[in-house]
Parts: structure tokens; C-alpha cells; sequence
């Protein structure tokens, strides 16, 4: 137990906590909990302990809520970034019914994760900025006024100006739009080409809403022709033009100019498919798509090769005269020279499809140019505070989400087997309230689970009584192959608590053996088992002291197992 | 709560190791968390990671990686913060948190981590409640001397009367407690400013921050009383300090431990009473034909004439492919090199209301920019970066707090009189000013 600042304080957590009889009284436990809560003198680590044990109560009423949140509401304020969080945690799971209560709270704790922001320890930044975003979710426009604070500094390491590219990205509103993107536009020409990169797909990601002035800073960014930025731009175009249809005209002015200036894959993929998909708008599209066609064989990727020819079919649908010849000789080369399989069976395909006339090639190939509907779908909306407010001030933010499923995933497979009994039997205490568990307590008598005592002696004379005052209450044959080894039968009958009274030894004729088991009610089981010969049938008559049929069945479940396992290994 | 503590140098030796719960299956968890940060992928976070079933996280402090792994998914700024109180702690029971003086005090440092950390579980941090265990001493480097007045004298005449604090205060260790006590008797209060700038390259100001401290340094055991008075945006308080003539008179009470703490925090933000200490007025010349980039820098410092700013450098990152560099600047002891694909202007003092300026002559052939003919003055060539300054401002404070009075409530045991030392100081944190 940790040491939380003097002795009376520690015993009244234990009876607050521990003591069965504290919890079923519900008022002595209420007040244990208020005594713990007010209890003064603890230094900030004692705080942010109590802080955490509090989140397993749960008040009776809406009056003890907010009982227990105004005596809580000074640790708000502590100094110490530990325990303002741990606070604000506790307020957002117990108010979880009062939606006005969390948002006020988490106004009240904008100050110090601001601060923490602005803090001179790099990790107690992260961690901060983790945080806010986690808030964003839920409230979009909570911090939005405070962006200064976010932007970059110079020095800063590469993971935290990333987390702060992205809450820019996600605090975004009409009154700081055009400061928030004059900032990102100067952070794509940073030397660093990753930050770069990463300030140009946020400013794709604000352009789904402010669509004009993204387009426009993206355009001039293109002017710089500069590979690692432009390929990035034509991405994001790519990526923009499917969400914003509106914004396609003004992209496809933009795009002449920049296949000179893109090297990789994903941006080639990216220029062709919208060159063939909105080529029409782009005059020199053809041309462009020919010069691919000519450097066709020394392609090394792929991905290129197949976007490349989807994009010259669509094309040719729209420009017949311009693309005839080059897609001719594309599709030449992909079914004769191409050894990738997959490029060479588009290529194929689309050689057959042209074959069955030009209506069918329509049909398939014109899919729709723009889906505006997915942005609401991949964006999710603003998530409830209570779907994260369990996941506050723990590791999971500052892993993110999806690290964090797969890290857990990893730990509940490799904890599964010892760990069984200790959790199964922490995950049935779940919140401590006093009414249930009297129930649960008073059931378990009446459960059909069979509880055979160890070490029941029980001598011959009275087994031998016992068996002839009592009726055979079942009796069932189990197959039975080879001779019976005694001793191997008599351990593992012991193992599970059923005593051996006399046992023929091995090889006798007919073999028969007397047990006994006695469970925890004093209910006497007697068992006699008999094989007439070897790779006959050994015959169970079972004898029960009181009648009580579930029992009973358990037993013979028993027996049945171990006998099972013997016969097994021995065959 | 933790499982395992260790300290590693800056190279990933192992300098202190403890395990507290015994649970690390015997694997090298010191070495593991080495190479797992080394190998890291640029664009991931190291500060916490996860290897195995447990995770690790860290804190870099003076060079050194103070880590503790847990298993359990526990509060990250609880834990950032006990390490970041352990270094404090260290630092104070060593003298300085760095490698060596790690080496040379190990016992000491296990037998704090023994009282302060308990199967993993912190029982205090406190240092009065850690005096009464600590046993060990610290060993210094050298022995402390009251007339170890070296790097005294700098700032010309005033220095004679003015006193200046000696410079090995700052490395003594604050809780050897027995012996010595007539040597002690000593507070040192810091008004530490950090000053966060941002300007556009139209000259106007985007960004201004100002984040300050108020941190007392006593080796008195005793308590005292001060008063700042100011405005500032946010202010948040150390918990030992009483508030309640703080509205009324800006009075703060405290009854300070031993050690060093932070007695106040406060942000400022976008309103600055004084104006900016530096602005920079820059202009490119750039020929895009001879490959020929000229910079002319004009640095203006708008201090009070009175003040100076000290270790003044500019760092101006410079296109790819510099060649070489030619200069003129306005003053002898100002130096300028190239180094690391950056320009760095050194002036070791600057006097307030001065001007200082440099012309500075590079070779760049093959640069990538704007397309455009002859010299152009209007866009400056990709990579020549914002240019950043990092100076200090002695016994100046960027937003105005100043500390009247320090007053000690009452005398100690010892006969002599407790000195008191009282220092503002602002320093740049990211003073960024772009092209």
C-alpha cells in the first residue's frame, strides 16, 4: 500500500476499500469515501492515488455527485500536472450522465494543458499534446482561440512538431483560418522534406472544408517544383478532388507542368489517375500520359503501369482521336513485352473489353468522379466524451489509438494462462457496491459444482456397512482395454480426492476395487468397480449417502474423466 | 506502479540500475531499451515505448536518460513528473545531475531511490522528509571556497559594489546537512524567463510567449517572505507557498525547504510591456545566374540603453550547396562562420539601443528557387531557413515581474546573517524571425 501520509489516513482507505462490512452499510461507506476525500494532508502523489481508487465508487445519488465534485474541485488547481489530470479524469467518469458538468470541467483544465503545451520538458509536452487531441474529438472548438500555442518552433524534436501539425489541423474555425494557414504554408518549405510533407497533407486535410484558399496555397506550392513538394501536392489533389468536386476546375489548371517534376510512385499514380479521369479539362493530357507510355518499359513500379493504363482507357473514351495510337501501343506492350502477371492481365482485359465493342467499355469503365459523401464517413464525427473519458490520463493517448489495440492484443495473449484465476476474480468485484454483492455471496451454496475433501479416512468395517445399507443409485460400463494397473489407477484417483478402500491386485480374475469420496456437505460417495476379464467392460455401481442427483452426476463425471485418462495412456 | 528505474549516459551506458519488482524476467531491460530507442523510426515518439509486455518511458535530462518501465497502463504525467522530480532531486543531493557526478555518488543515489521509491510505489519526494534518512554525503568535485570569485567581474565598474553571486553556487549540493552550517546560510532566489518569438517575414509579430519561474534555492531551513508585483496571464503556485496577501499587497509567504523549488509559474502572452529586445531587418540579394547570395543582416537590439544581452548568436540555415562564405561585420569581437549548412553570427555582447549589422557573401551554385532572371530581392532561395537567436538578458524580465523585497522572517540558528541573492534573468527560448 502506498504510503499516503500518515497512518489514520491509510486505515481509513482500507475501510473504505477493504472492509465487506464497511461496504454493505451504505451510509458508513459513503462516509468513509468523504472522509478520504477530505483528507488534507497528502502530498501530491498521495492525491493522484486517492484520485485513481475514487474512480471505482459510484455515488447513490446526483446530490452526492456533486457533493463529492465541489470537495474535489481545489485539486483541479494543484500545481502538480499528475494530479490536475487525474482529477479531471475522475470528474469526467463520474459526471459521465451530466454532459454540461464535462464540459465544464474540461474548460477548467485548458489552462494547465496549455501550460503543460508550453513546457520546457519535451515528454511533458507530448504527453499534453496527445491529450488535447484526444479532447478535440470531442470538442472541436475548444482550443481553437489558443492556436498560437501551437505553432512550431524550430527546435523542437520531429515527433512533437507532428502532434502539433495535427491539433492545428484539427482546431481549424472562420476567425483563424488564414493564420493557421499562412503557418502551415511556412512550414512546407522547412528543410526537413517529412515535416514538409506532413504540413501539406494537413493542409489537404482543412481544404475539405475551406476548399478555395487550400487550392489556391497548394498551387503556389507547386510553383516551387520542388519533387518532394510537389509530389505530395498531387496527392492531396487527388485525395481533394474525390471529396470536393467543386475544387476540380481550379486543379486541373494547376496540374500542367508537374510530371517533370515527380519521381515516386505514389505521386505518379497520383498525376495519372487524375489526368485520366478529369482529362478532358487538362488539354495537354494526352501528350503527358504519351510520354509515360514511351518511358513505359524503364517503369519500375507496377502500381504505375496499372493506374497507367486504367487512366489511358478512360481517356480515350473522352479523347478517341489523341489517345488511340498510345493506348494501342500500351496495350501491345503489356500483353507481349510485360512480365509482371498482374499488369499484363489488365492489359488483357482491357484488350477483350475494347474487342466487345465500345458501350461495354463505357459502362464499366465510367465510374463516378467524386464522392463527397465519403468525407463524412471517413471523418468521424464528434465522438461523445464518454467513449474516451476511461482512456484520460492513462498510456493509451499517448500511443494513439490504433498502437494501442494492437499492444493490448499482444499482452492478452501472452497473459492469458497464469493470469486466469487473479482477473476472473477482479473482474467480478467491478464497482464496489454494497447491496449486490450480499446476493452473490448468499448463491453459491446452491451451485451444482462438486467439492470432493481430501483425505476422508474412512475404514473398511464401516465402507463395508456403509455399502450394504445403502441402494445402488447408478451404475454404468465404461470400456476398458488390457489389464488394470492398481497403482497407476490408485494415484490418480488420489489426485482427485477419491480414496482407494481395497483394490485386487494386478492380474486377478475378476479384478474389483472399492472406493470411497466424500464431498464438502458430508455426502458420501462409494464406488465399486469390477472387469470380469481383461478387454471386457469394467462395470461402475456408484452409491450415494443422500440423494442429490447433480452431485451425483458430477462424481460420475469424475470418475468417467479419470478413468478415460488411464485407459488412454495405458492404450 | 514502476517496475524497473535506470539511468543510462548519453552513449547508453548504464550508470544506475534498480529493480523493484523483479518482474523483468531476467533480460537486459537497460540494454533493450537502448537499442529499441536507437532503432526508433523518425516520425514515432520515443518518450514512451513499448517492447514485450511493458513499457518504457523516459525523460532526457542533462544528457542523461532517466527511464522507468511499468506493466501497467498507468498516468503518463505522473509519472514524467516523478522523473522529472527525481532529476531535480539528484541535482540537489549531488550537485549537478550529469554523468560524472552520477559516478561518483552512487551509493547516494541508490539510497534516495531506496527512500523515495518503495516496490515500485512513490512514498515521498520531499526533501525535509527525506533529510532524516539520507545518510550518505555527496561528493564534490572540488571543495567549495567562498573566494572562488572567477567568473565575477565582467560587466565593468558596477561589479565592484554590486555583489555577484559566487559562480560554484550552482553546483553545490544543497542537503549535505551536518556539517558547515555557518557556511550556508544562503538563499538564492531566480526570476527565470523564457521568451518565445515568432516574426513574419513582413517584420510583423506573430507569435509571443513568455513562460517564467520563480525558483528559490535555500540552504536555510527556515522561512521568508517576498514581494513581486506584475501582470501576467497565468500563474500557478507551489503548494507550500500561503496566498493570502497575495491579492492585496502581491505578497507571497512561504516556508521553503531545503533544496531548490519552483515557487511560481507564470505565462504571458501577446502583450508585452516592454518592447522586443531584438529585431532583425534583413535583406537578400540573390543572382540566380552567378549563383552569387548575398545577406545583409541588421540586428537591432530595442533593450534600455542600460542593459545588455549577453551570448548573443544568430543561426541562419543556408541553402544546400554553400560554398563559400565572405563577410564584413560591423564590430571586432563579433565572429561569423559556416558550419552544418547554417551561418552563425556570435556576438558575445550586445548594448541596448545598439546596431549591429553583417554582409555576408555565399556561393551557391545550382540553387532550386523561383523561376526568374537576374537577381532577384523580392523571393529568398528555398532553404535559406528563419533565422533564430538565442541570447540572455541579464537582470532583465521580458514581462516586467520584478522582486522587491525578500525578507526573512526570522533568523536562523546560526549568528551570522543569511546572504541573499536575487537574480532576474531572461533567456530565449525559440526567438524565430523569418526571411
Amino acid at each position: 500500500m502506498p504510503y499516503l501520509g500518515s497512518e489514520d489516513v491509510v486505515k481509513e482507505l482500507k475501510k473504505a476499500l477493504c472492509n465487506p462490512h464497511v461496504q454493505a452499510d451504505r451510509l458508513r461507506y459513503r462516509n468513509a469515501i468523504q472522509r478520504v476525500i477530505r483528507m488534507p494532508k497528502l502530498d501530491q502523489w498521495g492525491q493522484a492515488e486517492v484520485l485513481n481508487f475514487l474512480l471505482r465508487y459510484e455515488p447513490r445519488s446526483e446530490e452526492e455527485l456533486f457533493d463529492i465534485l465541489n470537495l474535489l474541485d481545489s485539486f483541479l488547481k494543484s500545481s502538480s500536472p499528475g494530479v490536475v489530470m487525474a482529477a479531471t479524469k475522475l470528474f469526467l467518469i463520474l459526471a459521465k450522465k451530466f454532459p454540461h458538468v464535462q464540459t465544464d470541467v474540461l474548460v477548467q483544465v485548458k489552462g494547465p494543458l496549455l501550460a503543460a503545451c508550453s513546457s520546457e520538458s519535451r515528454e511533458l509536452c507530448f504527453a499534453a499534446l496527445c491529450h488535447v487531441r484526444q479532447i478535440l474529438r470531442s470538442l472541436p472548438g475548444h482550443f481553437s482561440s489558443h492556436y498560437k500555442k501551437f505553432f512550431c518552433s524550430y527546435s523542437e524534436p520531429h515527433y512533437i512538431k507532428l502532434q502539433k501539425v495535427e491539433v492545428l489541423c484539427e482546431l481549424v474555425n472562420d476567425e483563424n483560418v488564414q493564420q493557421v494557414l499562412e503557418e502551415l504554408r511556412g512550414y512546407c518549405t522547412d528543410v526537413s522534406a517529412d515535416f514538409a510533407q506532413a504540413a501539406i497533407f494537413a493542409i489537404g486535410g482543412i481544404a475539405r472544408t475551406y476548399t478555395d484558399q487550400c487550392v489556391q496555397i497548394l498551387t503556389e506550392l507547386l510553383g516551387l517544383r520542388q519533387e518532394h513538394i510537389t509530389t505530395v501536392v498531387v496527392q492531396t489533389f487527388r485525395d481533394l478532388v474525390w471529396l470536393c468536386p467543386q475544387c476540380t476546375e481550379a486543379v486541373c489548371q494547376a496540374l500542367p507542368g508537374c510530371e517533370e517534376n515527380i519521381q515516386d510512385s505514389e505521386g505518379k499514380q497520383a498525376l495519372i489517375w487524375l489526368l485520366g479521369v478529369h482529362g478532358e479539362r487538362i488539354p495537354n493530357a494526352p501528350y503527358v500520359l504519351e510520354d509515360f507510355v514511351e518511358n513505359v518499359k524503364s517503369e519500375t513500379f507496377p502500381a504505375v503501369k496499372m493506374e497507367l493504363l486504367t487512366a489511358l482507357l478512360r481517356l480515350f473514351l473522352s479523347r478517341p482521336a489523341e489517345c488511340q495510337d498510345t493506348l494501342g501501343r500500351l496495350l501491345h506492350y503489356c500483353v507481349e513485352e510485360e512480365k509482371d502477371m498482374a499488369v499484363r492481365d489488365r492489359g488483357l482485359f482491357y484488350y477483350r473489353l475494347l474487342l466487345a465493342g465500345i458501350d461495354e467499355v463505357k459502362r464499366i469503365l465510367c465510374s463516378p468522379k467524386s464522392d463527397p459523401s465519403l468525407g463524412l464517413l471517413e471523418d468521424p464525427a464528434e465522438r461523445p466524451v464518454n467513449s474516451w473519458a476511461s482512456d484520460f490520463n492513462t498510456l493509451v493517448p499517448v500511443y494513439g489509438k490504433a498502437r494501442w489495440a494492437s499492444i493490448s492484443k499482444c499482452q492478452g495473449a501472452e497473459r492469458r494462462g497464469p493470469e486466469l484465476p487473479n482477473t476472473a476474480s477482479f473482474a467480478t468485484a467491478g464497482p464496489l457496491i454494497p447491496d449486490e454483492n450480499k446476493e452473490r455471496a448468499q448463491e453459491l451454496p446452491d451451485s451444482g459444482a462438486l467439492m470432493l475433501v481430501p483425505n476422508c479416512q474412512l475404514t473398511a468395517e464401516c465402507f463395508e456397512k456403509t455399502w450394504f445399507s445403502l441402494k445402488v443409485a447408478h451404475q454404468q460400463v465404461c470400456r476398458w482395454r488390457g489389464a488394470v494397473h492398481p497403482d497407476t489407477l490408485q494415484m490418480a484417483l488420489q489426485v482427485v480426492n477419491i480414496q482407494t478402500i481395497a483394490m485386487s491386485r494386478a492380474g486377478a480374475h475378476p479384478w474389483k476395487a472399492y472406493l470411497s469420496a466424500q464431498d464438502d456437505t458430508g455426502c458420501l460417495f462409494l464406488t465399486e468397480l469390477l472387469l470380469e476379464s481383461e478387454n471386457a467392460e469394467m462395470q461402475i455401481s456408484v452409491k450415494q449417502s443422500e440423494p442429490r442427483t447433480e452431485t451425483l452426476n458430477s462424481f460420475i463425471s469424475v470418475l468417467e474423466t479419470v478413468m478415460g485418462t488411464i485407459g488412454d495412456i495405458k492404450s | 506502479m514502476i517496475s524497473q528505474f535506470f539511468i543510462l549516459s548519453s552513449k547508453g551506458d548504464p550508470l544506475i540500475y534498480k529493480d523493484f519488482r523483479g518482474d523483468s524476467g531476467g533480460r537486459d531491460v537497460a540494454e533493450l531499451f537502448y537499442r529499441k530507442l536507437t532503432g526508433l523510426p523518425g516520425d514515432e515518439s520515443p518518450v514512451v515505448m513499448h517492447h514485450d509486455d511493458r513499457h518504457f518511458i523516459h525523460i532526457r535530462h542533462s544528457g542523461l536518460y532517466l527511464v522507468a518501465t511499468t506493466s501497467e497502463n498507468i498516468s503518463p504525467f505522473s509519472l514524467l513528473e516523478l522523473l522529472s522530480r527525481l532529476a531535480t532531486l539528484l541535482g540537489d543531493y549531488c550537485g549537478s545531475l550529469g554523468e560524472g557526478t552520477i559516478s561518483r555518488n552512487v551509493a547516494l543515489v541508490y539510497e534516495l531511490l531506496d527512500e523515495v521509491l518503495d516496490y515500485g510505489y512513490v512514498q515521498t519526494t520531499s526533501t525535509e522528509m527525506l533529510r532524516n534518512f539520507i545518510q550518505t554525503e555527496a561528493v564534490v568535485s572540488k571543495p567549495f571556497s567562498l573566494f572562488d570569485l572567477s567568473s565575477v567581474g565582467l560587466f565593468g565598474a558596477e561589479t565592484q559594489q554590486s555583489k555577484v553571486a559566487p559562480s560554484s553556487a550552482a553546483s553545490r549540493p544543497v542537503l549535505s546537512s551536518r556539517s558547515d552550517q555557518s557556511q550556508k546560510n544562503e538563499v538564492f532566489l531566480d526570476v527565470v524567463e523564457r521568451l518565445s518569438v515568432l516574426i513574419a517575414s513582413n517584420g510583423s509579430l506573430l507569435k509571443v510567449d513568455v513562460q517564467g519561474e520563480i525558483r528559490l534555492k535555500s540552504f536555510l531551513p527556515s522561512g521568508s517572505g517576498y514581494g513581486p508585483g506584475i501582470r501576467v496571464d497565468e500563474v500557478s503556485f507551489h503548494s507550500s507557498v500561503l496566498l493570502e496577501e497575495f491579492e492585496s499587497h502581491r505578497i507571497l509567504r512561504l516556508q521553503p525547504p531545503q533544496g531548490e523549488l519552483t515557487v511560481m509559474r507564470y505565462q504571458l502572452s501577446d502583450d508585452l510591456p516592454s518592447p522586443l529586445p531584438f529585431r532583425l531587418f534583413p535583406s537578400v540579394q540573390w543572382d540566380r545566374g552567378s549563383g552569387r547570395l548575398q545577406v545583409y543582416l541588421k540586428l537591432r537590439c530595442d533593450l534600455p540603453p542600460k542593459s545588455q544581452a549577453l551570448n548573443v548568436r544568430l543561426h541562419l540555415p543556408l541553402p544546400r550547396g554553400v560554398i563559400s562564405l565572405s563577410q564584413e561585420l560591423s564590430g571586432p569581437e563579433q565572429k561569423a562562420e559556416l558550419g552544418d549548412g547554417a551561418l552563425r553570427w556570435d556576438l558575445p555582447r550586445v548594448q541596448g539601443g545598439s546596431q549591429l549589422s553583417g554582409l555576408f557573401q555565399m556561393d551557391v551554385p545550382g540553387l532550386p528557387g523561383p523561376p526568374g532572371q537576374g537577381p532577384s530581392t523580392v523571393a529568398p532561395p528555398l532553404g535559406l531557413g528563419p533565422a533564430s537567436l538565442s541570447f540572455e538578458l541579464p537582470r532583465h524580465t521580458c514581462s516586467g515581474l520584478q522582486v522587491r523585497f525578500l525578507r526573512l522572517a526570522f533568523r536562523p540558528c546560526g549568528n551570522t546573517n543569511p546572504h541573499k541573492w536575487v537574480r532576474h534573468l531572461s533567456h530565449s527560448d525559440a526567438y524565430v524571425i523569418r526571411i
